[in-house]
C-alpha cells in the first residue's frame, strides 16, 4: 500500500482520496474476516508494551526453585550435620511440576502476568521444604533414618502440589475467556453457599477440628469446602454487582459529606452480613466470617467507587464481633468459643489460658521471639514446640528459623502476588473481570492478614490456612485455582486489543444478556 | 559441618530471598515502563490537532510514529487506554466489542478501527447516529491521524503514539 511512503505531514491530506478508492472495497466486503490470533510470537516485537515476558517468568521460576534447594541444603546441614546427595530431589520435582504449568501458560495464556507463578512457586516450594524439615526432625527424634522424598507431610504436600497444578492448568485450558464464568454465576453462588453451609449442618463428629466446624471428614481424609466456596462466591458477587452497580452507586443520601446508599439498597449487604455472622456462630470461625464479609464489602466498594460501603462494612463487622464477644461472656453457648479466643488475644499469658487454650499462641509468640531479626537458620530452630505448626502456625515455625528478615521477605512476596492480582483487575477491560480479579486478590490478601495477624497476636487468632504454605490439600488446590483464574484474567488484560466478534472463540458468540450496558472500564490515566 | 558454613548458609539464604524479591520488583518495573517513550507522555495539544484538521478529515500519516494506544478522552469511559495490536478494534454497545461503550447515542456495533500497513482506519458500521472524525462524518474507511478525535455520541477517542 502506498500509504507508508507519505512523508509529508499536513500536506498529505490533499491526496487522500486516491488510495482510499482502492482500499474501500476490501474494507466493506470483508467485515468478519477472522483476525490473526495474537498468540503468534512474531507479533510481540512489533507491539511494544505488550510483551509476553514468559522468559522472565521462566528465569524467576528457576531462581525460586534454586532458593528452595538452598533452603533444603541448609536444613540438612543444620539437622543432619551433613548434606545428603539427595537434598535437591524435592526441589527438582517441584521444578518439573512448575515448568509444566509454565508451559501451559506459555501456550494457553501467553500474556499472563509473569510474576504470579514464580512468586507463588517460591512460597509453595518453601512450604514443602519446611514440612519436609519437620518430617526429618520427627524421624531424628524417633531415631529413624531420614524419611523418603514422598514420605510424611512433606511428601503429601508434594502430591497435593501436583494435584493443585493439574487443577490450575485444567482451569487455564478449559476457561479460555474469564467472561464465560459469568454465565454460571448463579450456579456458582448457590454452590458457594452450600459449600459454606455443609460443615455447619453436619454433626460435629464429622466436621469439627479443634473447635472450628469447617471440615468434612471422611475417615482419615478431610476437606475444607469453605476454601473452594471463596472462588465461587467471588464470581457470584462480581456478577451480581455488575448488574446492580448502577442502582447501588446512583441513589444515595448525603450525610456528613459521604454518600450513603438508600435503606432498601442495603438488602444484599445485610444478607451477606447475616450469613457471615451465622458462619461465625455455627462454624465458630471468625476468620472465615471476616473473609466472606470483607470480600463482599470490598467487591461492593470496587463496583461502586463509594467509600461509604467500606465504612458501613467496617462498622457492621466490628459491631457484630463486639456483640458476639459480649454475648459470649454473658450467654456463652455458641458464642463461648469466640469469647475465649478474644480473651486469649487480649492476654495470651494470662494464667488460666497459658497452659491450655492459649498455649499455641504463646508458643507461636515465643518461637517468633526466639527467631529475632535473622532467625536461628533453617533447620536449627525448634518449631516442634508450636502446636499445629504444619497448618495454622507454619508461619510462626518458619519465622523462628528465618527471622524477621526472612518473614518480611515472604510477606513482600505475598504482597506482590496480591498487587499483581489488583493490577490485572485495573488493566482488564470488562467489569466482571475487574471485580473477579479484585475480589480474588483481596481475598488472598485478607486471608494472609487474618492468619499472620492471628499468630503474631495482632488480631484474635482464628484457624485460617496460610495460602500456598500450610499443609493441606483443600487450601492449596483452592488457592492454585485462584491463581489460575488470576492468570487467565491477567492474560486478557495484558493481551493487545484483539478484533471484535471474529477473533473471539465460537463458544461465547452469545454473551450473557445481563452484562449489557455495563461500564467496560474506567482507568484513570 | 563447620560453624562458618552454617552461618554463611543462614545469612546467604536470607540475602537470596531478598534478591529474589528485588528481581521480581525489577521485572514489574520493566513491565510498567515498557513501551513508554519520553515523547508519548506529552499528549497532543488539543488545539493543534483541531487547527490542522479544520473542516476536513485530515490524514497526516507520520512515518515512524505509529499509533500504539487508543485513548478515550471524553465520555463515560474517559481515561480508558487500549494497547493497539495487529487486530481490529470494534466499538459499540455490544458486549463482545473490544471497547464496550454505554453511550445513549451509540449503536450496538457502531464503528471499528482497522490497521492497514501501520495506518489505522476508522469505519462506520451503519450506526444510527454516525461516527465523526474531528468534524467530518465518516462515510467510508478513513485514515485516522494521531491525536485527532473520533466522536461517537458523547464519547471521544484518539490514537496516541
Amino acid at each position: 500500500m502506498s500509504l507508508r511512503r507519505w512523508k509529508t505531514r499536513s500536506g498529505a491530506a490533499r491526496s487522500i482520496e486516491q488510495p482510499l478508492a482502492s482500499l474501500g472495497d476490501s474494507f466493506v466486503t470483508a467485515p468478519a474476516a477472522p483476525a490473526p490470533t495474537p498468540a503468534s510470537t512474531g507479533e510481540q516485537s512489533r507491539v511494544p508494551g505488550a510483551k509476553t515476558r514468559r522468559n522472565a517468568e521462566l528465569a524467576l521460576l528457576l531462581f525460586a526453585m534454586v532458593l528452595v534447594a538452598v533452603y533444603a541444603a541448609t536444613v540438612e546441614a543444620n539437622q543432619l550435620d551433613t548434606i545428603t546427595t539427595t537434598f535437591w530431589v524435592p526441589a527438582a520435582i517441584l521444578t518439573t511440576l512448575f515448568l509444566g504449568l509454565h508451559l501451559v501458560v506459555r501456550f494457553r495464556a501467553p500474556y499472563a502476568d509473569p510474576i504470579l507463578i514464580p512468586a507463588v512457586a517460591l512460597i509453595n516450594g518453601l512450604g514443602v521444604a519446611f514440612l519436609r524439615r519437620l518430617d526429618i526432625a520427627k524421624a531424628l527424634s524417633a531415631k529413624q533414618p531420614e524419611p523418603g522424598v514422598f514420605a510424611g507431610t512433606g511428601g503429601r504436600q508434594l502430591a497435593w502440589t501436583l494435584a493443585s497444578l493439574i487443577l490450575a492448568a485444567a482451569l487455564l485450558l478449559v476457561i479460555k475467556d474469564h467472561k464465560i464464568v459469568s454465565r454460571y454465576a448463579y450456579t456458582l453462588g448457590l454452590a458457594g453457599i452450600i459449600l459454606v453451609m455443609i460443615p455447619a449442618m453436619l454433626p460435629s463428629s464429622l466436621s469439627e477440628v479443634n473447635g472450628a466446624k469447617l471440615w468434612i471428614k471422611f475417615g482419615s481424609f478431610s476437606i475444607q469446602p469453605g476454601e473452594f466456596a471463596k472462588i465461587a462466591l467471588v464470581s457470584f458477587f462480581a456478577y451480581y454487582l455488575v448488574r446492580k452497580r448502577e442502582v447501588l452507586s446512583m441513589a444515595s443520601r448525603r450525610v456528613l459529606g459521604i454518600d450513603f446508599p438508600r435503606g432498601r439498597d442495603l438488602g444484599p449487604v445485610i444478607t451477606v452480613w447475616l450469613l457471615s455472622l451465622l458462619v461465625l456462630v455455627f462454624e465458630k470461625d471468625l476468620g472465615t466470617a471476616l473473609l466472606y464479609f470483607g470480600l463482599f464489602v470490598v467487591t461492593l466498594y470496587v463496583a461502586t467507587e463509594r467509600a461509604s460501603w467500606l465504612i458501613i462494612g467496617l462498622v457492621m463487622f466490628f459491631g457484630g464481633v463486639y456483640l458476639a464477644y459480649l454475648l459470649g461472656s454473658w450467654v456463652g453457648g455458641p458464642f463461648a468459643n469466640f469469647y475465649d479466643r478474644a480473651s486469649i488475644w487480649l492476654d495470651p499469658f494470662a494464667p488460666q489460658y497459658v497452659t491450655n487454650e492459649g498455649f499455641q499462641l504463646v508458643q507461636s509468640l515465643l518461637g517468633l521471639g526466639t527467631g529475632g531479626l535473622f532467625g536461628t537458620g533453617p533447620g536449627a530452630g525448634s518449631p516442634g514446640f508450636v502446636p499445629e505448626v504444619r497448618t495454622d502456625f507454619i508461619f510462626a515455625g518458619m519465622g523462628e528459623e528465618i527471622g524477621l528478615f526472612g518473614l518480611s521477605s515472604l510477606l513482600v512476596v505475598y504482597l506482590l502476588i496480591v498487587e499483581r492480582g489488583l493490577r490485572a483487575a485495573i488493566a482488564v477491560r470488562d467489569s466482571f473481570g475487574k471485580l473477579v480479579a479484585g475480589g480474588l486478590a483481596f481475598t488472598l490478601g485478607l486471608q494472609i492478614f487474618v492468619i499472620v495477624g492471628g499468630i503474631t497476636g495482632l488480631i484474635p487468632l482464628t484457624g485460617q490456612t496460610t495460602p500456598f504454605m500450610s499443609a493441606g490439600g483443600s487450601s492449596l488446590m483452592a488457592n492454585w485455582l485462584l491463581v489460575g483464574m488470576l492468570l487467565r484474567i491477567s492474560d486478557a488484560a495484558r493481551r493487545p486489543a484483539e478484533g471484535g466478534p471474529a477473533a473471539q472463540p465460537a463458544g461465547i458468540k452469545q454473551p450473557p444478556a445481563q452484562l449489557h450496558g455495563a461500564m467496560t472500564e474506567v482507568i484513570r490515566p | 559441618m563447620p560453624e562458618f558454613v552454617l552461618t554463611v548458609a543462614r545469612f546467604g539464604f536470607l540475602v537470596l530471598l531478598w534478591i529474589f524479591v528485588f528481581t521480581v520488583v525489577g521485572v514489574i518495573r520493566r513491565d510498567l515502563f515498557a513501551g513508554l517513550r519520553p515523547k508519548s507522555i506529552v499528549a497532543t495539544p488539543r488545539g493543534v490537532g483541531g487547527a490542522v484538521n479544520q473542516g476536513r478529515p485530515a490524514a497526516k500519516a507520520k512515518r515512524g510514529k505509529a499509533a500504539r494506544q487508543l485513548v478515550v478522552t471524553a465520555g463515560q469511559l474517559a481515561g480508558t487506554r487500549i494497547t493497539l495490536g495487529e487486530n481490529q478494534i470494534t466499538i459499540g454497545r455490544a458486549e463482545d466489542s473490544t471497547l464496550v461503550i454505554t453511550d445513549d447515542y451509540a449503536s450496538a456495533r457502531h464503528a471499528r478501527l482497522v490497521p492497514r500497513d501501520g495506518q489505522w482506519f476508522v469505519e462506520d458500521l451503519g450506526s444510527t447516529n454516525g461516527t465523526y472524525l474531528d468534524r467530518g462524518k465518516v462515510s467510508g474507511p478513513t485514515p485516522v491521524p494521531l491525536g485527532v478525535p473520533i466522536r461517537i455520541g458523547r464519547t471521544s477517542l484518539e490514537l496516541r503514539p
